[in-house]
């Protein structure tokens, strides 16, 4: 899918869960065999207009997270391009096993889309967050893991997704009014990281919502004559270990920021991608804690736990003066 | 052809069938063999594949065909004696059977060239994958049918009873599910483990086409297959005996999974010749 200004624009004020649900629209016209899913989530999705727009294309399978993905599964079989989504604790946790049994072992295509994952709905408490989504995703032999940087990246992995084989996760981060990493269109493949900045003192890998916050951090960096790297990690799995190695050798830092716990997501990508890197430099891992926090705000959620452009830079700065 | 050829036609199938899963088991060995679930849904396994469902190894890389799903994964015993009745691989395959770098384990997995559609073993999955495809053929227009047989032990599993309350939901008159009705699971009686109650009555006010029959009276089998049901999908409950047709095993949970010795294989050899 081509990007213009507008679409990005647009993109970005509704968000990344009603980018989802408008993209489905243009994706509809695209993939005759499409089949988006959901668990009583069509508003929170996006997907109202979808709905109604498409009702041979949708369907809503009830509260009922492990009929859903083995509905999908059955509709996958049946030669369908299926799309599942929910809220990314249900659509990953409460149906792991159909997902390890169905799309891990028997392959099956199918691309979940987990909405409002990370710390969005920190108001709500825990039950409604994911910051374990990554990890067990990317657990699963085969599954392919993405984490689209802004909501214009949501668009381009969804399109990416419908034409990729095999299965796929699409986590997406953020609320209303997400940050904006390209302004304009660019060339987005499943499995290759983009360098959005460059700078040979230290590199900093982000994921999902981080990434505008990293390119951020990396310019109040300059200021004090730190010269960062900054990439955008989308697709966490399959990762691209030889672009992760040659952006990890000799540095004075390697940085990772996401909004998950540091406990198998992208701190855990890199640092077992750099395993065997003879040249290999210090890791800093910037992420959410291991542990149930107290809830609240999204922002303020992030700013406690230093997942601003402030908190990243900071972080950085006092790591390096270690 | 008449009902009475075909119930022949049945009943051969059958006596074929038993004697490859006995086979089978032996071949085993000391890895055992899950025969007590295999053997008590034999007849409805004959029944479905000699005059319903329409699988074979030329039809079978097209999706516009028939779906047999064994949600019951453990019974593979009788799936694999079907599968090589059909040509999809020989009799000799099965004594590879549970052996290393084998197609045939000890729950089937998915394999396109043998005519295996799904992974199954963990129990509580199949039901949504029937339901997924039913929903699928009727948006392809097909005339095509989905197959399930599920245990009664596998209906304690949550995700069942999303199946159960989504397929009528979705009019799935191209659906039917077997519920295998041997009374017993793993480690003892249904009742004493957890009580599954009045299930006929239980599915039917799910809005099921629902159905309790003798699961080993091949006329019966027959006829309730061929009933067509009006916009519901049909679930049977079929009452069996676990163990069926072997007369040490009948009705002993010892033979959910077990060791078959050479003197119960010789025992059952003889048994299946004189029927």
């Amino acid at each position: 899918m081509k990007l213009d200004k507008s679409k990005i624009k647009l993109f970005s004020t509704i968000g990344s869960r009603a980018t989802f649900g408008m993209v489905c629209l243009d994706l509809a016209k695209e993939i005759d065999n499409l089949m988006v899913l959901t668990s009583d989530v069509s508003t929170s999705a996006g997907l109202d207009r979808f709905k109604l727009k498409y009702p041979d294309k949708y369907l809503d399978v009830g509260i009922a997270e492990q009929n859903l993905i083995g509905v999908a599964t059955g509709l996958s079989s049946g030669g369908h391009n299926v799309f599942t989504t929910t809220f990314a604790p249900f659509q990953t946790m409460r149906c792991f096993e159909q997902i390890k049994v169905n799309l891990g072992y028997m392959k099956k295509k199918v691309t979940m889309v987990g909405i409002a994952s990370g710390v969005a709905l920190g108001t709500l408490g825990f039950t409604h967050c994911a910051i374990e989504d990554l990890s067990l995703m990317r657990s699963i032999p085969g599954m392919t893991v993405i984490s689209p940087a802004d909501c214009g990246e949501v668009a381009k992995s969804v399109f990416a997704a419908a034409k990729h084989k095999g299965p796929i996760y699409i986590r997406l981060t953020g609320v209303a009014n997400n940050p904006i990493v390209y302004n304009d269109d660019y060339k987005f493949e499943i499995g290759k990281p983009i360098k959005l900045e460059e700078g040979n003192d230290i590199t900093i890998f982000a994921t999902g919502s981080m990434v505008s916050r990293a390119v951020d951090a990396s310019k109040i960096l300059s200021k004090q004559n730190i010269k960062a790297s900054v990439i955008n990690v989308h697709t966490i799995k399959p990762l691209d270990i030889n672009f992760v190695n040659k952006n990890s050798e000799n540095r004075k830092l390697i940085v990772t920021v996401e909004e998950h716990s540091v406990i198998g997501g992208l701190a855990s990508a890199i640092s077992e991608a750099n395993s065997q890197l003879i040249n290999k430099s210090k890791q800093l891992s910037i992420s959410l804690p291991d542990k149930y926090f107290q809830g609240g705000e999204y922002l303020d959620l992030l700013n406690k736990y230093n997942l601003n452009s402030e908190g990243i830079a900071t972080t950085i700065t006092k790591n390096l003066a270690i | 052809m008449s009902t009475d050829t075909k119930i022949n036609n049945i009943k051969s199938l059958k006596k074929k069938l038993l004697k490859n899963v006995v086979d089978t088991a032996y071949y085993a060995g000391a890895s055992s063999a899950h025969i007590g679930g295999a053997l008590s849904c034999i007849d409805i396994v004959s029944t479905l594949f000699t005059e319903f469902i329409k699988i074979n190894p030329e039809n079978f890389s097209k999706k516009d065909r028939d779906y047999f799903i064994l949600s019951k994964g453990h019974a593979c015993l009788v799936y694999y004696a079907v599968l090589a009745e059909l040509g999809f691989f020989s009799r000799d395959d099965l004594k590879s059977f549970e052996k290393t770098d084998s197609f045939l384990l000890g729950h089937p997995i998915l394999n396109e060239k043998y005519g295996i559609d799904f992974s199954t073993g963990s129990l509580g999955m199949g039901l949504s994958i029937g339901i997924g495809l039913a929903i699928s053929l009727k948006k392809k227009k097909s005339e095509n049918k989905v197959y399930v047989i599920i245990g009664d032990g596998e209906c304690n599993e949550g995700s069942i009873w999303e199946g159960m309350m989504s397929a009528p939901h979705f009019n799935l008159d191209n659906l039917t599910i077997i519920i295998d009705k041997n009374n017993l699971q793993q480690t003892g009686k249904n009742e004493d483990i957890m009580s599954l109650g009045d299930l006929k009555s239980k599915i039917s006010s799910f809005g099921w086409d629902a159905h309790s029959i003798d699961g080993h009276n091949i006329k019966d089998l027959y006829d309730i297959f061929s009933q067509k049901t009006d916009s519901k999908p049909k679930a049977i409950v079929a009452n069996t005996i676990k163990g069926k047709g072997l007369s040490f095993a009948e009705n002993n949970n010892k033979f959910h999974h077990t060791v078959l010795t050479k003197a119960l294989y010789e025992k059952a050899l003889k048994e299946i010749e004189s029927k």
